[in-house]
């Protein structure tokens, strides 16, 4: 026992931490089921109808949509990139190595008002008019460092002898690449396009200096903040969290299982 | 990568290296391009917009390109006080931060490490919140912090609170935001680092009969730095820049505006561009010349 007093006040220190993170989450969902039409603060009773109307609430889902359209486009984007940056990286020498790292580390240490202002000043400049595709390409660039780090902490863990024995049994670079390599970082480029759309669908900061008139669903939560939140945005938010959390239990569950199988391989 | 720690990188496998330098090239254009077009371009973007005056006779929002370095001068004499709350802010919040998430990355990293579905399930709960909507997690503080809950209507009658106190709309309640909204960014690259932690290097330092707070101090804490580094970097950027927490609509009130509230106000309400892009700037370099001493100072400059 290394720990004595460890033995009861860390898992209690940690069960309140937890709380404390938590709480927030419990209140939405069930603010979710709240009886109320416009402001959704004070509980009236309990109902399903903002369930099985979520749509009812004005500009709610048409705010999703955009939501889910931005991700969806800035991920592909950010993904490829971002892969393509991540081999390079982790696979060639070069000069201006350490450059290109640091450059891709700046997003990511910059903060989002300024990234949010910088872009909005550029197009601002060049005449751009603002909506859905500044929204995408500023979603884009956030993702993009984030997909690197990612991508590259799983081509670095590879084994260099399976792309060989490829090499060895003829296979041209192109085969190679897409029969060995692609398949052994699909777990890495998939992880990575789940974060990148995970931060996409949740900025406001950025997105608020870049939308134009364009609702996505952080923007319609930030407006009806100020005039009344309708509970119908609880239950798009409740819905998406739920579903989320499906999708890290269900990969939690097959690697755990893919794990055991292998240990019974062996 | 400071950042690095925050994925779980397996050591780096060194890799035979490859003339092919083409390949490479192709492989960085698009990317790199992309870097150039959308994220250094708008940073001079920004620089220059800083120096620009208003039109003569114009309409508001219209600028022109000059070198009006007394924008500068402006936006210091006017939002200095925005500047150290939202640095002191942030340096709370961050501290916090670290004093919730430690323990609990320890708890999750080191003390399950035998129970591995506990673990996992405990680390999912760490990262629940970036499922859900972080504004309506901030409003729902807010609501739980309004005036008339059990909470505040608890401390008014234990005289913590004044009984005309608030709790919303007070530097504690956006510095409980801000370490609210960026405690998983502390937590993550912590446990990623604990969960590696060598625990007999423990055993060692107790079979040399260190007491466990000196085994702590010397061997844990140590061996956990990179990890620290790395999580309150992630915490302490975003919180300086975040406006938020800091917003009427939010937790914050008039009297908590932090920088990222001036700029937001600047750009976006009274289409005072230079002005917001002065702040910017100077926001950046401040946080940047903050994260080289840090960086430093802590002796982790290899994690770049």
């Amino acid at each position: 026992m290394r720990f004595s007093l460890g033995k009861w006040l860390l898992p209690l220190y940690s069960a309140l931490a937890l709380i404390f993170l938590l709480t927030p989450i419990v209140y939405t969902f069930v603010f979710s089921f709240n009886d109320s039409v416009k402001s959704n603060i004070v509980w009236v009773g309990f109902t399903l109808d903002n369930w099985t109307n979520v749509c009812d609430a004005q500009g709610v889902c048409a705010a999703f949509g955009t939501s889910i359209l931005v991700g969806v486009v800035a991920t592909l984007i950010a993904t490829v990139l971002g892969t393509l940056l991540a081999i390079a990286l982790a696979r060639y020498r070069f000069r201006g190595r350490s450059v290109i790292s640091l450059l891709l580390f700046l997003p990511m240490a910059t903060p989002e008002v300024v990234l949010g202002a910088g872009l909005a000043a550029q197009f601002l400049t060049a005449g751009v008019p603002k909506g859905l595709g500044t929204i995408i390409i500023a979603h884009a660039l956030f993702c993009l460092s984030f997909v690197v780090v990612t991508v590259k902490a799983r081509v670095a863990s590879l084994d260099p002898a399976l792309e060989e024995a490829g090499r060895d049994l003829y296979g041209s670079a192109f085969q190679v690449f897409t029969r060995i390599t692609l398949p052994l970082l699909m777990p890495g480029i998939i992880a990575a396009a789940l974060l990148s759309f995970a931060l996409s669908f949740d900025d406001f900061i950025i997105t608020r200096f870049n939308n134009g008139g364009v609702e996505t669903f952080p923007v319609f939560v930030y407006t009806a903040a100020a005039r009344g939140m309708p509970p119908e945005a609880n239950v798009i938010a409740s819905a998406v969290f739920i579903l989320a959390l499906v999708i890290v239990v269900v990969a939690q569950t097959t690697s755990a299982a893919r794990r055991k199988r292998l240990a019974r391989a062996q | 990568m400071a950042f690095a720690a925050f994925g779980s990188t397996a050591g780096p496998v060194e890799q035979a290296p490859r003339r092919r330098s083409w390949v490479a090239l192709v492989l960085l254009l698009p990317g790199l391009a992309y870097l150039a077009l959308f994220f250094l371009t708008p940073l001079v973007s920004l620089v220059l917009t800083s120096f620009q005056e208003p039109v003569e006779f114009g309409d508001v929002g219209q600028f022109q390109q000059a070198f009006k370095i007394e924008n500068y001068a402006t936006v210091i004499e006017a939002y200095w006080p925005h500047f150290l709350r939202a640095f002191g802010y942030a340096i709370v919040a961050t501290i916090a931060a670290l004093l919730i998430g430690y323990p609990l990355a320890y708890f999750i990293g080191v003390k399950c490490r035998s129970k591995p579905l506990l673990q996992a399930m405990l680390l999912t709960l760490v990262i629940a919140p970036f499922f859900i909507s972080f504004l309506l997690r901030t409003l729902a503080w807010k609501q739980l912090m309004a005036d008339d809950t059990p909470l505040v209507q608890a401390l008014k009658s234990l005289s913590v609170l004044p009984a005309d106190g608030h709790l919303t709309g007070t530097a504690f309640s956006v510095i409980f935001g801000l370490t609210y909204n960026f405690l998983p960014f502390m937590t993550l690259p912590i446990y990623t680092t604990l969960e590696r932690l060598d625990t007999r290097y423990l055993e060692a330092g107790a079979d040399l009969y260190a007491s466990p707070a000196t085994t702590f101090w010397k061997v844990t804490l140590p061996l956990s730095l990179p990890g620290i580094v790395s999580g309150t970097l992630l915490t302490f950027i975003p919180a300086s820049g975040d406006y938020i927490n800091a917003s009427s609509s939010f937790l914050g009130s008039a009297q908590t505006q932090m920088v990222g509230n001036a700029i937001e106000a600047n750009f976006l309400g009274l289409l005072n561009y230079p002005e917001a892009a002065a702040l910017s700037v100077i926001l950046m370099g401040l946080i940047l010349v903050i994260v080289g001493i840090y960086v430093r100072r802590t002796g982790t400059e290899d994690l770049l």
